[in-house]
């Protein structure tokens, strides 16, 4: 039988299902760069302006290995470097989603089975989830392109910038593939993937941060750095694309020889058998929470212990000489800081952990719907375990959960930080203080999560949604010049940047409150709606 | 008696889609209680409301004579249920999962398990994902049947058991009908409410249709008779009783009221009788008569 046969109409299937989120992902990631090019428009409306800012920049490891080196001073220039990464990411966490979702989550429901049983060949539904995920990232190079155009930059630099999204598509979309092939369940392939991204960005981080001490060669081995070395508004180097495209082929090729080998809802990797009974911790909610979420409470803490220390590694070496500048310092104030360059640093990096914190809480709270949707809340709520019991043992997660992890990544970036300058104890306490700060906002997501789920269980993503219009409003909201109002919106908006001489305690006592009524307004709906 | 179960004109919609519509059901203790249907009839959200899983719009359900809302967790210790399809966590394995429901309900068998272990010959250190769905039900079954709880609920149990499981079952259930546990049984396969259930409810678009033991709701329905006489059949059209006439030559088929019996069986003696089949409903055709004639009340 042919390999391919019914890829077509599986590729207009998953483009149906798709339609509205790939539309939501697509917009927002043409806005970005685009929004981000008007700002600057306006912003440094000067060649002075626009120099000093990427002059500052390139002195400042710190920042280098955050959002990548500026390679010159032009719009276009200055748009790459600050949303350039942080868009590549993006792209690719599209992709791994996409592709995930269209390959093993499939298998492992069993849907591709009665999808198998019809004329659709081996290699279909894998061609066919890469089609339209290639195909989503085309068609945003395009978008971004001729939106940068529109926007008066250089054709040469959009295209670039375009190519450098859809290139992003590519290697991630193939990635997926083959971690789609590697583990029978979905979140265990999701995890790989998502994996191979963080990894993908540290390396970037690591490399750009670490140009001065040689080793921005590392930058060279991450897909994502390849994005900043193709130099879009700078003098593009087109051949760049090449290793996306080889890179991409040689992992759709392993994507495929290993579908071609294993069985329809096999993974490469063998399932493992385990005890034939339960262990003493295993007899409550509680036990049964840790169960369920411990493997990923680790994943997530390792991961971000590491983000922490390279994060923390290349946070030394941030020149006194500029922050002495005034100019320079309202320029900083921009990206995410008020005092010192390395308090700057360490707010927008730990901004970012924190929204990787929330998005943990988010997911631990919603596991609580996953569990409701899949049946297995059912068999617990008609033992002897009351639905509030139940609910608590999965936000303990979701409220303990993002504590260790940002205090993990506090500790490690601490840590680093303080061996390079040598004052490991000082450093590791601020960073850590800095790092837990944020808890408050972080519980106002998993809050939002909660509320939807007691009053709106239908809704549950919407909380997806709340994440990333935060991410957005973090990242973006202060070039934008988005109103005050706006920015309020994002609880992290509200986390007062340490280390500061006096601390505001008011608006975290708000957070905590804002978050607590919400927890309590989802549990008490819980308890009153039927089950699904 | 206590009722163990008593449910008196339940109604619950879904938007639009009435599930219910004045359902009632009594199940007495120590009984094992068919709950027939054809799909989408209510039987499961009926049973979703006994576990306070789901409200009810109206009506009044009592378990063990307590709400099943307000009291859930008290009544769930009293109680072990198995869903029609069942899905375990991936990440734990038959045996773990059989341990951790039995803590949950707050005790479980080790001897029980161990024997159920083997009668169902279920190995419980796969992990879940591992498990077909037959045997996905066994663990169900396993940790629902292992407990030590006075009411089951079973909400279609052998789906997808193979038919020598389904006779462990079988046995499993009369086993536990002797230590005086209360059955509830929601099943389509007749052959098995046959087997083990005291008493019957059939259900149909959400309301109780008819409700007795096997032998009562034999009593209200139909003979097949089947007859070959000496003379030409004659006087049976429209004769009260008689459904479903067919006449070729001297032999005839028909199906005739239980309670219009004599009457009818007198006639044909009078026509002289050479042979006669008569049996009494099957449960499929009594199943199939409420499933597609419309309902006649009374």
């Amino acid at each position: 039988m042919n390999g391919l046969a019914g890829t077509g109409s599986l590729v207009g299937f998953i483009a149906r299902r798709e339609r509205v989120r790939l539309a939501v992902w697509i917009l927002i990631l043409t806005v970005l760069p685009i929004g981000t090019a008007r700002a600057f428009l306006g912003l440094y409306a000067t060649d002075q302006a626009r120099e000093q800012l990427a002059r500052t920049v390139a002195s400042n490891p710190a920042m280098v290995g955050l959002l990548g080196p500026v390679y010159g001073s032009t719009i276009g220039a200055l748009t790459a470097w600050r949303v350039g990464t942080l868009g590549a990411l993006l792209v690719g966490l599209m992709a791994v989603l996409t592709v995930i979702r269209h390959t093993r989550e499939e298998e492992e429901t069993g849907r591709r089975e009665l999808i198998g049983s019809t004329v659709v060949g081996r290699q279909a539904p894998l061609t066919a989830a890469l089609t339209v995920t290639v195909g989503a990232g085309l068609i945003l190079g395009l978008l971004v392109a001729g939106g940068l155009m529109g926007t008066g930059l250089p054709v040469g630099g959009a295209v670039a910038f375009g190519a450098g999204f859809a290139a992003a598509a590519l290697v991630f979309a193939g990635l997926a593939g083959l971690a789609a092939q590697l583990t029978e369940g979905a979140g265990a392939a999701r995890g790989v993937a998502i994996t191979g991204l963080g990894g993908a960005f540290l390396l970037r981080v690591a490399g750009d941060g670490g140009e001065a001490s040689g080793l921005s060669w590392l930058a060279w081995l991450s897909p994502l750095g390849w994005f900043t070395r193709l130099r879009a508004f700078a003098g593009e180097r087109w051949w760049v694309l090449l290793l996306s495209a080889g890179l991409a082929g040689l992992l759709v090729l392993a994507g495929y020889g290993l579908a071609a080998r294993r069985d329809v809802g096999a993974g490469v990797l063998e399932p493992r058998i385990g005890p034939g009974s339960a262990s003493r911790g295993l007899g409550s909610p509680t036990g049964l929470a840790w169960r369920l979420h411990r493997g990923s409470l680790l994943g997530w803490g390792i991961g971000l212990a590491v983000v922490g220390a390279v994060f923390g590694s290349v946070a030394d070496g941030i020149g006194e000489l500029i922050a002495d500048n005034p100019q320079m310092a309202v320029i900083f104030e921009r990206l995410g800081g008020e005092r010192g360059l390395t308090d700057a640093f360490f707010s927008a990096a730990l901004g970012i952990v924190a929204v990787v914190a929330a998005a943990f809480a988010v997911r631990a709270a919603l596991r609580m719907r996953v569990e409701e949707e899949a049946g297995r809340a059912e068999p617990v709520l008609v033992t002897a375990t009351p639905r509030l019991r139940w609910a608590g043992s999965h936000l303990a997660f979701a409220i303990l959960g993002p504590v260790v992890i940002l205090a993990a990544a506090g500790v490690t970036a601490g840590a680093t930080f303080g061996a390079i300058t040598g004052d490991v104890g000082g450093r590791t306490l601020s960073v850590l203080g800095a790092a837990l700060i944020q808890i408050p906002a972080v519980w106002v997501l998993g809050g939002v999560a909660t509320a939807l789920f007691g009053l709106f269980p239908r809704f549950t993503a919407l909380s997806w949604a709340a994440l990333v219009a935060c991410l957005l409003l973090g990242q973006l909201g202060e070039i934008l010049q988005l109103p005050r109002w706006a920015l309020n919106l994002s609880p992290f908006t509200h986390i007062p940047r340490l280390p500061a001489p006096d601390l505001e305690l008011t608006p975290l006592i708000w957070l905590v409150g804002i978050a607590a009524a919400m927890f309590a307004a989802g549990l008490a709906a819980f308890r009153r709606r039927d089950l699904d | 008696m206590e009722s163990v179960i008593s449910i008196v004109g339940l109604d619950k919609s879904f938007g639009q889609t009435r599930a219910l519509d004045g359902l009632d059901l009594h199940v007495e203790r120590g009984e094992v209680h068919g709950f027939l249907g054809p799909n989408g009839a209510g039987k499961t959200t009926t049973i979703r409301i006994l576990l306070g899983l789901i409200r009810a719009d109206r009506g009044e359900a009592r378990l063990f004579s307590r709400d099943p809302w307000n009291d859930a967790t008290e009544l769930h210790r009293r109680l072990a249920y198995v869903p029609g399809d069942v899905t375990l966590w991936a990440n734990l394995t038959g045996g773990e999962v059989i341990d951790l429901l039995g803590r949950l309900r707050g005790g479980l068998d080790p001897v029980k398990r161990k024997d159920l272990l083997e009668r169902f010959d279920l190995d419980p250190t796969k992990k879940g994902r591992a498990y077909s769905k037959g045997n996905r039900q066994k663990v169900a079954l396993v940790a629902a049947l292992a407990s030590d709880v006075e009411l089951l609920i079973l909400d279609e149990p052998t789906a997808g058991l193979d038919p020598l499981m389904e006779a462990e079952f079988r046995a499993v259930i009369n086993e536990d009908r002797h230590d005086g546990r209360t059955v509830l049984l929601a099943s389509h396969i007749l052959a098995e409410v046959e087997a083990l259930c005291d008493r019957i409810s059939i259900v149909r678009e959400g309301r109780t249709v008819e409700s007795g033991t096997l032998a009562q709701l034999r009593h209200l329905t139909r003979t097949t008779i089947a007859a070959d006489l000496e003379a030409t059949p004659a006087g049976l059209v429209g004769l009260p009783g008689v459904h479903d006439l067919k006449v070729t030559d001297h032999r005839v088929e028909m199906e005739v009221d239980s309670d219009r019996l004599g009457e009818v069986l007198s006639h044909l003696a009078d026509l002289g009788i050479r042979g006669l089949v008569s049996h009494p409903p099957t449960l499929e055709e009594l199943f199939m008569r409420h499933y597609r004639d419309e309902v006649v009340p009374g």
